[in-house]
């Protein structure tokens, strides 16, 4: 029984150079229980599928669906959203100092959280509060609820967000970069935090991050988003120790922890990612991949199931039994890319540096 | 073209192209309406001592506020040091004056970790790499442009695209100026302050090659600060960890991460997250308690006993001094009075979340 | 080691200019003219300060046209039987007479060249000294911006006109007095904003780099964050010129500028007084002509602002759009 299946989903901005589409009909679901990490690059739009869902984008154009228990998260109004956002599904945000409110005390703002969606008075919102923040391991919570946001460190107050975020126990959190701006030990802390919390209440869990190591600790399946759209799914330990999508395969060869790097050298991903206003024809990964052909330049890969895997589907044109990081699988796919390869797909720069071993900078 | 800038005069002063010996920065902050008066100070490097050999890629990390950043710039003589001695290659920096300072920056260069910031957003790029050449009038004219060009090319960099302004570059393209610019002067040294942080992960990977392959080319040492132990482990040869503004190990790369000594670096290590889920879930957290107290008070002894899951009462009273524990390289030092021994399991703290936890669910849900 | 070069995808930049891609170096200046090119008001405002320096520059050739000089009194022709000046549009005089028989019109023309040369001059001083004094005061900070800071403060709480009033009565009025007296009085107002400009500035990051390079104090002050500094100034010098202009026409009519028989539009009003009513070409001529200036450059200040401000681009991209439907 899915929790969350999203269909489609295409949200663009008209904007003064053009219209910036931010995400290209994006499809996948979350179960019960557990937890989707959601992994991209700047312009990838992970963040904006998350905010648009939670209807949180209203300015731009939107189109496929969100179905969220039974019901279109994207065709309901203001007001029922309204009561969905923190009590079904609750949302944590990168920098908590610009999304807490610097005004107002931190107990009250979890306590007019549980208001909002409850009939307790303010007292019995506040006791609640204060339960909260020890939950969340802020010590001394009786006097912590009164402070101010600026009066806290960075974990504490990502602390209170998660506080806020779980006072309702909903069904499904979002989590966008929560880790992204604290300190190793702190963020150490609020996965741990965040684990235990959706082992215990049976949540389901979305973390959008570009951190492969946060994906790793805490996923259980993972979503690989590229300029706009999704380009492979699959579980964790596919993901990064048999993937098939070569930007996962990039990916995975850039970060110095991980599975794809092997002796002591990265091989990063040429180039930049995309504009979204000029988003690249046929699949939006081709002038960086190493293994372009004549197809990826004018056909759009669909997502689809690799059937060696269990749940692994991936947006390539490359035949779905070359998985994996290796020297060798990575060989495999460059002698079958180089038969389709044609005058076009010959001069990509990411076939080009590929071609000549150059060191890649570009 | 890029041998137009005499080489860098020949190395005096040993094996050791930096040497910081007790650098001290306190910040003084002030109060009062009128004429301010010191009440305490912000002691952010707090003692330090390190070396950097020649060719070497030092990486020094810590968290925020550990004084990273600050030791950086003191070793770069951006501001006068409280106190301490600093030695770049023979010469002693510690007490000199802006202009005194001035022929010495040629040696030494600096990397900045905002690729939007570090750069002017109303000069052109080749101005911006010139500039190291105008102010220490190394060229001029056609010859500087050829010059800028040269380095715009060896970071990677269109030469073309010399009059534009950095606004019309991406992130790692204007941290490949910021590159360049710090190149343009030949240094020996370049202290890289967090310049991957800020990055897209696959830029990230083009800058840390570009820093290797340069570093080859140009015989460049090192001080690499980070916070992502995982980039600092990837190209350093040594690192050193700092905490609270002191040094609290250093070690050769393979000593510090496969056998750590000081309790705050196996926190440290343990708490950093690898892109393996294998290693990531099997790794065995050390989960601090508290939050890092502030440098204007730092505690008294050993800065860490507060959070220290070995702490004991001498750990409150006296500081330990850095110094290599038996069994150990000479190299691999650790200011700790209880260091961890091999396959010593720290405690971690799970027991308080999952007790909260209990009293959480027992509630009837909404 | 082969290195392959780049083109420049212009992208991820975050709320910065949305780098369009593939262009060649366009500077902020090249920028802000196409976007003034589409603000019709700026177009409507230039040209009437266009068409006015024309007749300031043009005076010298009106007086010809006309026969009529500014200065020279001209009671035979320029009156009427009783002694009265002639209303506008009479003997050959577009604009009518003053009392002394005067050609208003040839008066304007060259009071028009003491407004302009006035506003400009004295702002382009009030400007130089302003950025000068504001960069060191906010760029070194501690003592000297104390002393500065305070002295602009002064400046900006003096009652100008009595000060004027004290500086005529030693020196006697004079033109380059009044450019002195204005430029003294509107420095402080650009020092203040480049003052505020150069304190935050100097905290950026590339300031720090300057440094690191070796870049000495001045360097840093003029080669890099007088740059940075361009924007505001600029439009704050565009709304000075007008307000120097008014403070000239202020001095002159109270007798402590320009003095007769020169042509100022400001003792042209003072000479309009007492006249009432009956001679309203006296006064309506060199008010219009005050509103009309001082007017266009308001008007081209703002709209230099909003074009240097690139939070409102969505404004100019609505024009664009307009320019090209389809």
């Amino acid at each position: 029984m899915t929790l969350l299946a999203v269909d489609n989903l295409t949200v663009s901005f008209p904007t003064a150079d053009g219209i910036v589409q931010a995400v290209r009909g994006l499809s996948f679901s979350v179960e019960p229980g557990k937890t989707l990490g959601v992994v991209g690059e700047s312009g990838s739009g992970k963040s904006v599928s998350a905010l648009t869902m939670l209807g949180l984008n209203p300015g731009a154009d939107i189109s496929g669906s969100a179905v969220f228990n039974d019901r279109n998260l994207l065709t309901m109004s203001q007001r029922e959203l309204r009561s969905i956002r923190g009590a079904d599904i609750a949302m944590i945000f990168q920098d908590p100092l610009s999304s807490l409110h610097p005004h107002f005390r931190v107990g009250w703002q979890i306590a007019e959280a549980i208001r909002a969606h409850s009939d307790m008075d303010k007292n019995a919102a506040l006791n609640q509060a204060v339960e909260l923040l020890r939950l969340v391991n802020i010590p001394q919570p009786e006097r912590r609820v009164r402070a101010y946001p600026h009066e806290m460190s960075g974990g504490m107050r990502q602390r209170v967000m998660i506080a806020m975020a779980l006072a309702l126990k909903p069904k499904l959190l979002i989590a966008d970069e929560p880790t992204t701006a604290l300190d190793a030990t702190v963020q150490a802390q609020l996965m741990e935090l965040l684990i235990q919390m959706q082992r215990e209440v049976g949540m389901a869990m979305i973390v959008i991050t570009h951190d492969l190591g946060v994906i790793a600790s805490i996923a259980d399946e993972v979503l690989v988003m590229y300029a706009g759209r999704a380009s492979e799914r699959a579980d964790a330990r596919t993901i990064f120790f048999s993937p098939h999508h070569p930007y996962t395969r990039g990916l995975l060869g850039s970060v110095p922890s991980a599975t794809g790097v092997t002796g002591g050298r990265l091989v990063p991903i040429v180039g930049s990612p995309p504009s979204l206003i000029n988003v690249p024809t046929g699949c939006g990964f081709h002038p960086r991949c190493p293994f372009a052909m004549e197809a990826c330049i004018d056909d759009q890969p669909p997502l689809e199931s690799i059937p060696a895997g269990a749940d692994h589907s991936s947006a390539c044109w490359l035949p779905p039994e070359l998985t994996g990081v290796g020297v060798a699988t990575d060989t495999a796919r460059q002698r079958y890319a180089g038969t389709y390869r044609g005058p076009r797909s010959s001069k990509l720069p990411g076939v080009r540096a590929a071609a000549s071993e150059a060191a890649v900078y570009a | 073209m890029l041998d137009v800038v005499p080489s860098p005069a020949p190395a005096a002063g040993g094996e050791h192209l930096l040497r910081a010996e007790g650098i001290v920065k306190h910040f003084p902050i002030k109060e009062g309406i009128f004429f301010k008066h010191q009440v305490g100070s912000v002691k952010a490097v707090d003692g330090v001592s390190l070396e950097v050999r020649r060719g070497e890629t030092l990486g020094l990390v810590g968290e925020t506020g550990c004084g990273k950043s600050t030791l950086a710039r003191c070793i770069m003589r951006l501001f006068p040091l409280t106190a301490g001695h600093l030695t770049f290659d023979g010469a002693d920096l510690s007490t000199l004056s802006r202009s005194q300072m001035r022929p010495y920056r040629r040696g030494m260069q600096m990397i900045f970790q905002d690729p939007y910031g570090s750069l002017n957003s109303r000069r052109r790029v080749g101005s911006i790499i010139g500039d190291p050449l105008a102010i220490h009038n190394i060229a001029k004219g056609a010859e500087r442009k050829k010059m800028v060009q040269g380095f715009m090319e060896v970071v990677g960099l269109n030469p073309e695209h010399y009059n534009r302004f950095p606004a019309e570059f991406s992130g790692g393209q204007r941290q490949r100026i910021g590159v360049a610019r710090a190149l343009a002067l030949r240094p020996k040294l370049i202290v890289c302050d967090e310049p991957v942080s800020a990055l897209d992960v696959s830029i990230q990977a083009q800058i840390i090659n570009l820093l290797e392959d340069l570093q080859g080319e140009f015989g460049l040492t090192y001080l690499f600060i980070a916070h992502n132990l995982s980039v600092v482990q990837h190209v350093s040869d040594r690192v050193a960890v700092m905490y609270l503004g002191k040094i609290v190990e250093v070690a050769e790369v393979k000593d510090l991460y496969g056998t750590p000594r000081h309790p705050y670096t196996n926190a440290l290590l343990s708490a950093s997250v690898v892109a393996d889920p294998d290693k990531a879930r099997s790794r065995d957290r050390i989960i601090l308690t508290g939050d890092v107290p502030s440098p204007i008070n730092p505690p008294s002894g050993c800065r860490f006993h507060t959070r220290c899951p070995k702490a004991q009462a001498i750990c409150s009273t006296e500081e330990p001094i850095l110094k290599s524990g038996a069994g150990d390289s000479a190299s691999h030092l650790a200011a700790c009075h209880f260091p961890v021994a091999d396959g010593e399991k720290i405690a971690s703290g799970k027991a308080t979340i999952l007790h909260a936890v209990e009293g959480f669910l027992a509630e009837a849900p909404k | 080691m082969s290195l392959s070069t780049v083109e420049v995808v212009s992208t991820e930049a975050p709320a910065e200019t949305p780098g369009v891609g593939g262009i060649e170096g366009r500077s902020p200046l090249r920028l802000v003219l196409a976007r003034l090119r589409t603000d019709r008001v700026a177009l409507a405002s230039i040209g009437v300060l266009v068409l006015i320096v024309l007749l300031a520059l043009g005076a010298p050739l009106i007086s010809a046209i006309t026969g009529h000089s500014p200065t020279v009194t001209n009671v035979d022709n320029g009156t009427d039987a009783n002694g009265q000046p002639l209303p506008p549009g009479t003997g050959g005089f577009l604009l009518g007479t003053d009392n002394l028989g005067r050609d208003i019109l040839v008066r304007i023309a060259y009071g028009a060249r003491i407004s302009l040369l006035v506003g400009v001059l004295a702002t382009a001083i009030a400007t130089v000294v302003g950025v000068v004094v504001g960069l060191f005061a906010g760029y070194f900070g501690g003592w000297l911006d104390s002393i500065l800071a305070r002295l602009m403060d002064v400046v900006l709480s003096f009652p100008y006109v009595l000060f004027a009033i004290v500086l005529v009565s030693v020196f006697g009025a004079s033109l380059p007095l009044v450019i002195l007296v204005i430029a003294f009085f509107s420095f402080a107002a650009i020092g203040r904003i480049v003052r505020g400009q150069a304190l935050s500035q100097r905290e950026k990051e590339y300031v720090e780099a300057a440094h690191s390079l070796g870049a000495g104090n001045l360097r840093i002050m003029f080669v890099d964050i007088l740059p940075n500094l361009v924007a505001p100034v600029i439009v704050l010098a565009t709304l000075l010129i007008p307000a120097a202009i008014i403070f000239e026409a202020t001095l002159s009519f109270l007798g402590l500028g320009v003095g007769p028989p020169t042509a100022s539009w400001g003792n042209m009003l003072s000479d309009a007084e007492g006249v009432g009513f009956q001679a309203w070409w006296f006064y309506i001529f060199p008010m219009l002509f005050l509103l009309a200036t001082t007017l266009a450059f308001n008007l081209l200040g703002d709209a230099v602002r909003d074009a240097l401000d690139p939070r409102t681009e969505r404004i100019f991209a609505g024009r664009r759009k307009k320019k090209k439907p389809a």
